[in-house]
């Protein structure tokens, strides 16, 4: 059994005497009141054991709503694709489109009778089933989902349907202007060879060549107890839960899947350069600007963390307040790092009018370099930290919150500890790591800017900035000539 | 005076499988006050983290602006982050975000509401903000900062609206179904031309119109005691004055006089038809049954309308449907994507058939209690989060004047019958409508035509 307990004991300001909340006789509205210290998150206790089959099983015990939340994970995930983009995301799609003796709708219905949502998916690194159902209803719920694990049927008429479906979802990524742009972003930044070079749900060519045989090889291949844990969160005991598991998963045996070798191409680093993707008549430009990041593991997580909601990870940040709040040119300016085993890509990002593109560009540009050039205000940075340690306590909420985060920590590879040191590590971060962070991973110099547009429009002032070549690109990154 | 308003001392449910046939029992204990300025304050303790939230509801809404001013709710709302007399820009999202705590707004046809969510021990700030922009938002507020959120807000506008496949199908719907004039038939967003000709003064006139204590109820959730909260809520408000009576509009009766078919040419890859009915007032008489309706059609794969066009004809890429009841009147839309090779007349024969079908057999008991289990689900999965729970105390007493209704509503759920479905689904999508055809450009001969519009 390991214990997961998270503390919050910081003093927000200096000052925030421990004083009760009605204290009328010092009352001065002309101040911001004095706040007592936060409260001590206390976390439930994370109870784990193993399966003999091998799959893991993590309980976290919340009383508080009659509900309870099962997450299965089976790592591996889109990186598993190789050569067949959109394969794994596919595969896990298809779980809940017929399994056992029910076919898509029969499975549908029966979840839905039971009050129970279903969901089944994947990211770069696991896929999933999900499952919210009720307390009274949990044990018919927990065979359905036994069903989509463990006998998805993958018939041809199931298949085909998805597929087609999937088809038509890509023919309208072109559609949306922010899609276009990641798609772009990802197929430039991470060159062929590299799992994030085409998109997780796959690109029309693969798509097509989807059918019933192929998946069901790959299911076979993926998914056993030995790849497998379960999280569960919610309204049951751990007696009740290792019951409800055994009886259905326990006798579950499939060959442990083999280790994946998968080699990766290095993601491109090359000056700044300019991609722009044609979208006429468009009342906005969608900018992109990043190359590869981080990987999670990364032992500057916590400095990054802050970097970034000073840069682009918060409301207060310096690129909404730029370009948003001083300027008026977006609803919204922002950063972020994606976290993946391997770095996933670090992305600015925001729609502008599309008669300031450039004037755009260059905030975000001087806001790179600001950053790199010149140390963050302490009090700023005070405020980053504050809103990161403290806002911790709301992801922890709800049963599928609670689980969420447990997953999100085995996914990582993190102990069930990291949280005691999570609030710690944010605190001690100084300016001169924020200053030394935004040197080591945002290189202005080296970024990838995609902007999608109209192009007649914004192409001479984007032309006149001089940030590096430039070329017209397809959502898949080849040249438009 | 305060009131306290307790019928259990935690949320109580049904555990045994037999009871699946009767009402699960909600409970969110409340206590109620009044500020003798009129603000009406709601509490609801909950301990199970040590998080807070605020939220405050302002009884104004895209409803309530004028034509020519289409839009203002929503731009003022945008206003009320840009400080005031004693936490003056930017102050208020940089206090909160040192605090730990989100915050943000937002503007519906009927209401405008903010709140916070964050650790608990930051309450006090929470309301000292929100008393502050309530109380002294006027002397800070400038022209710079109008025409700045303009800016922002015309943005908002391009980016949710214009520059999104199908984005423009809803102004469209709104001023095709309601009468010109009618509270309903402008968006929220507003136009830009009407947002480029807003002023100080309209803001001004508008915050002494509205944004009074009066025409303001306020909700806090969370690991706090009611009796902290209230004390804290009486020192931060107690001093704002009374605001005068608010008179809101009127909705003109109506009903559509003829089937109406329209359509608009979007940057979009495939065509999508939107059927757009008139239909009741949220909270009233047959607005359960509205919902239920809605999830019979499209609430899962196995849904009327879901199985026949993306599963069995395989004709649709999704469809969606939703019954939105409003305070003054309400609508029901039910939309479909065609899937490549396939037409709108396609589609729209379909919906009209199952729609036939659903109105002449009505639902099976099965798919009745698929429906009111689905629902109670979704109640019970809103009980998780104190923000929702802060959210709806609000809704409750704005639209059915009490904040206590989590049980009650859920019952009126409970009580919609097959035959209650057979009748809403007759007497309003058997009634006109108004059918938007949303095609790729140059290809109006995708659209379902008038007659097509016409069962």
């Amino acid at each position: 059994m390991n214990r997961l307990s998270l503390g919050l004991l910081i003093a927000l300001t200096a000052g925030s005497a421990s004083t009760g909340f009605a204290q009328a006789q010092s009352f001065d509205r002309t101040k911001p009141p004095a706040l007592r210290p936060p409260a001590r998150l206390k976390l439930p206790p994370v109870r784990s054991e193993q399966l003999p089959n091998g799959m893991k099983l993590y309980v976290i015990e919340m009383h508080e709503v009659p509900l309870v939340q099962f997450s299965l994970v089976f790592t591996g995930g889109g990186r598993l694709d190789q050569g067949s983009p959109g394969m794994t995301s596919f595969t896990a799609d298809m779980l809940d489109e017929g399994a056992g003796t029910r076919d898509a709708i029969g499975i549908a219905s029966e979840a839905e009778f039971l009050g129970a949502s279903l969901s089944t998916g994947s990211d770069w690194d696991a896929s999933y089933v999900n499952l919210k159902a009720p307390r009274r209803t949990m044990g018919p719920a927990l065979d359905l989902m036994a069903d989509v694990a463990m006998r998805p049927t993958f018939r041809a008429t199931e298949v085909n349907r998805q597929r087609d479906l999937r088809l038509a979802n890509i023919l309208q990524q072109r559609d949306q202007p922010n899609t276009m742009a990641a798609l772009t972003f990802n197929a430039l930044v991470f060159p062929d060879g590299h799992p994030y070079h085409r998109p997780i749900g796959g690109d029309s060519i693969t798509t097509s060549g989807l059918d019933s045989a192929k998946v069901r090889a790959f299911y076979n291949a993926h998914y056993s107890p030995a790849n497998a844990v379960l999280v569960i969160a919610g309204d049951i005991t751990p007696a009740e839960a290792r019951t409800a598991i055994t009886q259905r998963f326990g006798s579950w045996r499939a060959p442990v899947p083999a280790a994946t070798t998968a080699t990766s191409a290095v993601p491109v680093d090359r000056p700044t350069t300019v991609f722009l993707v044609d979208k006429p008549g468009a009342a906005q430009s969608v900018i992109y600007i990043g190359r590869a990041g981080v990987e999670r593991s990364n032992p500057d997580y916590a400095a990054i963390e802050v970097m970034n909601t000073l840069l682009g990870g918060s409301f207060s940040s310096r690129l909404n307040q730029n370009l948003r709040e001083t300027r008026g040119y977006t609803y919204g300016a922002g950063s972020g790092f994606a976290y993946r085993p391997l770095p996933g890509p670090f992305t600015a990002r925001s729609a502008v009018r599309t008669n300031v593109t450039d004037s755009s560009l260059i905030e975000f540009f001087k806001e790179f370099r600001r950053i790199r050039d010149s140390a963050v205000d302490a009090v700023e940075l005070e405020r980053a930290k504050s809103y990161l340690a403290l806002g911790l306590s709301a992801d922890f909420e709800t049963t599928s919150q609670m689980a969420n985060q447990v997953v999100g920590l085995l996914r990582f590879g993190l102990p069930m500890t990291y949280y005691d040191d999570y609030v710690t590590k944010v605190m001690a971060v100084t300016v001169q790591d924020v200053q030394r962070v935004a040197r080591q991973y945002l290189l202005p110099d080296r970024f990838t800017v995609v902007v999608v547009g109209d192009l007649a429009t914004i192409r001479p002032g984007i032309e006149a900035l001089n940030l590096g070549p430039i070329s017209v690109r397809d959502l898949n990154g080849n040249e438009v000539h | 005076m305060s009131r306290r308003w307790l019928l259990l001392p935690a949320l109580v449910a049904c555990m045994a499988a037999p009871c699946r046939a009767q009402a699960t029992r909600l409970s969110v204990p409340i206590t109620v006050d009044t500020l003798e300025n009129g603000l009406t304050l709601i509490v609801h303790e909950d301990h199970s983290i040590p998080n807070v939230s605020v939220d405050i509801w302002h009884l104004v809404g895209s409803g309530d602006e004028k034509p020519g001013h289409t839009g203002f709710a929503h731009l003022f709302e945008h206003l009320m982050f840009m400080g005031s007399q004693n936490a003056e820009y930017p102050a208020f999202d940089r206090l909160l975000e040192a605090a730990g705590a989100d915050n943000n707004g937002s503007t519906t046809n009927d209401r405008t509401n903010y709140y916070e969510e964050g650790p608990a021990n930051a309450l006090p700030l929470m309301l000292w903000l929100e008393a502050d922009r309530m109380g002294w938002f006027l002397p800070t507020m400038t022209t710079e900062k109008v025409d700045l959120q303009r800016d922002v807000v015309k943005n908002e506008r391009r980016q949710s609206y214009e520059n999104q496949p199908y984005g423009l199908a809803w102004e469209n719907l709104a001023r095709l179904l309601y009468p010109a004039g009618h509270p309903y038939s402008w968006p929220v967003i507003g136009s830009m031309t009407d947002l480029s000709a807003a002023s100080l003064e309209d803001t001004k006139d508008f915050f002494r119109q509205y944004y009074s204590p009066n025409n303001s109820v306020l909700s806090v959730a969370g690991d706090v005691t009611a009796a902290d909260v209230k004390a804290l809520v009486r020192q931060y408000f107690g001093e704002i004055p009374r605001g005068p009576a608010v008179t809101r509009p009127v909705a003109p009766a109506f009903a559509l006089a003829k089937d109406t078919a329209a359509v608009i040419e979007d940057r979009v890859q495939l065509p999508r038809v939107y059927n757009h009915w008139h239909t009741v007032k949220v909270y009233s008489a047959d607005d359960a049954a509205l919902d239920v309706l809605s999830y019979l059609l499209t609430g899962a794969k196995n849904s009327r309308l879901t199985q026949a066009l993306v599963y069995d004809q395989q004709i649709a890429t999704s469809v969606v449907s939703f019954n939105d009841g409003k305070r003054l009147d309400g609508d029901f839309t039910i939309y479909a994507t065609a899937k490549p090779g396939h037409m709108l007349p396609e589609l729209q024969r379909s919906i009209d058939t199952e729609l036939h079908r659903l109105m002449d057999e009505g639902p099976s008991a099965r798919e009745m209690e698929q429906a009111r289990n689905s629902i109670e689900s979704a109640f019970l999965n809103g009980l998780e989060q104190i923000s929702t729970k802060a959210d709806r105390l609000d809704s409750y007493f704005y639209f059915v004047g009490t904040p206590n209704y989590f049980q009650q509503d859920l019952a009126r759920y409970h009580a919609v019958t097959a035959q209650d479905i057979q009748r809403v689904a007759r007497q309003y999508l058997g009634a006109h409508r108004v059918v938007l055809s949303v095609v790729p450009q140059g290809k109006t001969d995708m659209a379902v035509t008038a007659a097509e519009a016409t069962p």
